[in-house]
């Protein structure tokens, strides 16, 4: 019975909670370059968004959609082929951007943690895990060997890896999946950062062992006040994890906001048609809208909007002209009727003289965000 | 139900392995599993990761030989099948891998691939001509070109590779398709594309899928009948929905809890979230197996495994939960959050 006991998890209403209103991360046109042999391509094109303390940023996208480089780029860990072509990176007032390498990694560890897909890649095979998470402190923090180790125990009991005594001296090898990852939230924890980037942190875990991480990641930001920017392309983890998204698209973000807003109520279509493909609330076996198509090669993407090619809305001026992020209005239904008016000035004025007022936080990249209740 | 295509009976499975933490060398993958699946329908398979899915389509496809039980396929045991009659029973049964990327064979076509089934077995398709006329239909009917024959597996996307995954299974006209978690290395609007193939084709040609996923969405979508797995046994089965709406066995209803959803709507949900991981299939735990991890286990569930029980779903059709203490009266998982408490604070 005391082996086998179980949690029921009240979950805190978003709404609730008191928000906390500081912007801990703050990223403006982010832009990284990949010099392969066919050229070099732009993986993250102009990519912004804020982190803020206490709340949960998804970066949500399919793969090579540019959310993991993004990651990286924030973190400071490109590849020796990857270029930082521009945008600010600003954490807690300081441009990361700016930074020369040497003086980033006075930020590594106080400032940003970061978690990874594959805990047993991220973790140094030959050391023990209590020497891998006593090196923050030990780096950081000029503790002893065995001050440090101390802190490692009390670092792993934090993150409820069972005996820490004894397990502090076990090699990554003899733990299992979730107890790897468990490790890993730790060493990135260590030193109290205010950010946390966790890039796929559950995708190799199975389902009852995502649930115990998830709720780790959330006890986490709650104690320390972290933000946390998650990187996944689980729709459902974002719709219970996330307090705000950013959809991302060929390197582009293309639509964000609050997670219940942006789900409820997309305002681009690869949104919409994401959402579509999930199979809920859908008779079984009934047909799933797809997306039709698949995303543009990096090398080849299109001027005018990355979305195009799989477009159901695709229009000419969609093909001349990238759409910017704009802000969307309340109810695009009942905005459409002064749209109807003069067809086409939906087009040139997205909605610069609409009376209705724009929804805090929420941007789509899209002309015809507000025709997208007829697709 | 449809009269059973494919029934199995008490099929076991032990490995040896050379040496294990607890001493013990048998691994008991399959401990047994009694399943049957139904001319034209899909079986989910669900679990976690060792409970043994894999191995179970590996005794399916005949790549492992059980230890005890029974295979039955339309009335006869393939085990029992040598020479011809082996090989005539082999083209029914075809199977469909998780990986696209590494189930093709990069040096070759995407025609030679599909094709290389009829090299084996001569008789289906004799003549070229006819062996030409057959790929073109595999390809139109998966949603590829003809051209894309002569295509190496390299020039396609995931969901096209599998799409070819897919052809070279169905080029041999089989009754059961086994998918190994076919659409889950593929990105989300290619899964719904591939999902949708997959049901085209069964509604067309009436073959029956035994499918493979820890995706709990994607199975209750696909899925006309549910088996829950968990050690190597059979834990809970039954209707999709049945299942899904009012699971008996906790396990099931833990992992349906903890599997995210999306709900728009943006109501909170309470969340059972199971304490420790899957226990190693080297080292069991006596009588039920999931009592390490379960909130109602008593005494007993330490002691005797449980048995099979039967609970007469709506409609008549079966619904089977391994528990001592099978979830009774409640419906859905609010109520399971109710009694647990209950149980809390009466422990």
């Amino acid at each position: 019975m005391k082996t086998a006991a179980q949690t029921v998890l009240p979950e805190k209403s978003r709404v609730e909670k008191s928000r906390v209103q500081d912007v801990v991360l703050s990223v403006r046109d982010l832009a990284v370059d990949i010099r392969t042999y066919r050229g070099t391509v732009r993986a993250v094109n102009g990519v912004g968004f804020e982190a803020r303390a206490g709340e949960t940023l998804a970066l949500l996208g399919e793969s090579g959609c540019g959310k993991s480089m993004t990651a990286k780029a924030l973190a400071g860990i490109m590849d020796p082929v990857c270029d930082l072509a521009g945008g600010e990176i600003i954490l807690n007032g300081t441009d990361l951007a700016a930074l020369t390498p040497k003086e980033r990694l006075k930020f590594a560890g106080p400032e940003l943690g970061i978690v990874f897909q594959d805990a047993l890649a991220a973790l140094n095979p030959v050391y023990t895990v209590g020497t891998q998470l006593a090196e923050a402190f030990r780096i950081h923090e000029g503790l002893s060997a065995k001050d440090a180790k101390m802190q490692a125990i009390d670092l792993m009991k934090r993150v409820g890896i069972p005996e820490p005594e004894s397990r502090v001296n076990s090699y990554p090898h003899q733990f299992s999946g979730g107890m790897r990852q468990r490790i890993l939230i730790a060493m990135a924890v260590a030193l109290n950062p205010r950010l946390l980037i966790a890039d796929e942190p559950t995708t190799a875990l199975d389902v009852t062992v995502q649930a115990q991480i998830m709720q780790l990641l959330r006890k986490l930001r709650e104690e320390g006040q972290m933000a946390v920017v998650l990187i996944t392309h689980d729709l459902a983890v974002v719709a219970e994890e996330a307090d705000s998204v950013a959809v991302m698209y060929a390197g582009n973000v293309v639509e964000s906001g609050p997670v219940s807003q942006v789900f409820s109520d997309p305002r681009h279509p690869y949104t919409k048609g994401l959402l579509e493909s999930v199979p809920v609330h859908l008779e079984r076996g009934a047909h799933l809208k797809s997306i039709a198509g698949s995303p543009p090669d990096l090398h080849d993407i299109p001027t005018g909007c990355v979305y195009q090619s799989r477009c159901p809305l695709v229009q000419e001026i969609c093909r001349a002209e990238r759409p910017r992020l704009l802000p969307v209005n309340e109810h695009a239904a009942d905005a459409r009727t002064s749209v109807d008016d003069d067809a086409g000035s939906a087009l040139s004025a997205n909605n610069d003289s609409d009376a209705r007022p724009p929804l805090p936080g929420r941007v789509a990249a899209c002309h015809f965000s507000k025709e997208l209740n007829n697709v | 139900m449809s009269e059973p295509l494919l029934q199995i009976d008490g099929l076991c499975k032990t490995f040896h392995v050379a040496k294990s933490a607890s001493g013990n060398t048998r691994l008991k993958a399959l401990d047994g599993i009694s399943l049957t699946v139904g001319r034209g329908e899909t079986l989910g398979l669900v679990g976690e990761s060792g409970c043994g899915k894999s191995t179970l389509a590996r005794t399916l496809m005949m790549l492992e030989t059980p230890d005890e039980g029974t295979v039955t396929f339309e009335g006869t045991n393939p085990f029992g099948l040598r020479g011809k009659e082996l090989m005539s029973w082999r083209r029914r049964v075809q199977m469909v891998f998780q990986d696209p990327f590494a189930s093709l064979n990069a040096r070759m076509s995407a025609g030679d691939i599909i094709s290389e089934p009829w090299a084996t077995h001569r008789s289906l398709y004799p003549s070229s001509r006819e062996r030409q006329a057959r790929m073109g239909e595999l390809l139109q009917m998966v949603g590829l070109r003809p051209s894309d024959a002569r295509k190496s597996p390299q020039e396609f996307s995931g969901g096209q590779r599998q799409r070819i995954g897919i052809a070279r299974a169905l080029a041999l006209n089989p009754d059961v398709i086994i998918l190994d978690e076919p659409v889950s290395a593929l990105d989300l609007s290619v899964q719904a594309q591939v999902l949708n193939l997959l049901n085209d084709l069964q509604q067309e040609l009436g073959v029956s899928y035994i499918f493979i996923s820890h995706d709990l969405t994607v199975v209750r979508h696909v899925a006309d009948r549910v088996a829950v797995m968990y050690l190597g046994r059979i834990i809970e089965t039954g209707d999709t929905e049945e299942v899904f709406d009012h699971p008996r066995h906790p396990y099931t209803a833990a992992l349906m809890s903890a599997s995210p959803k999306l709900d728009v709507t943006g109501a909170k949900r309470d969340r059972i979230v199971l304490k420790g991981e899957l226990p190693s299939p080297l080292d069991p735990p006596s009588g039920c197996r999931f009592r390490t991890r379960c909130w109602k286990a008593k005494d007993i569930c330490a002691e005797a495994a449980p048995h099979r029980r039967v609970t007469a779903a709506a409609d008549g059709a079966l619904h089977l939960a391994e528990c001592h203490f099978p979830l009774e009266t409640i419906r859905g998982l609010a109520g399971a959050a109710a009694t647990t408490a209950a149980t809390a604070t009466a422990g």
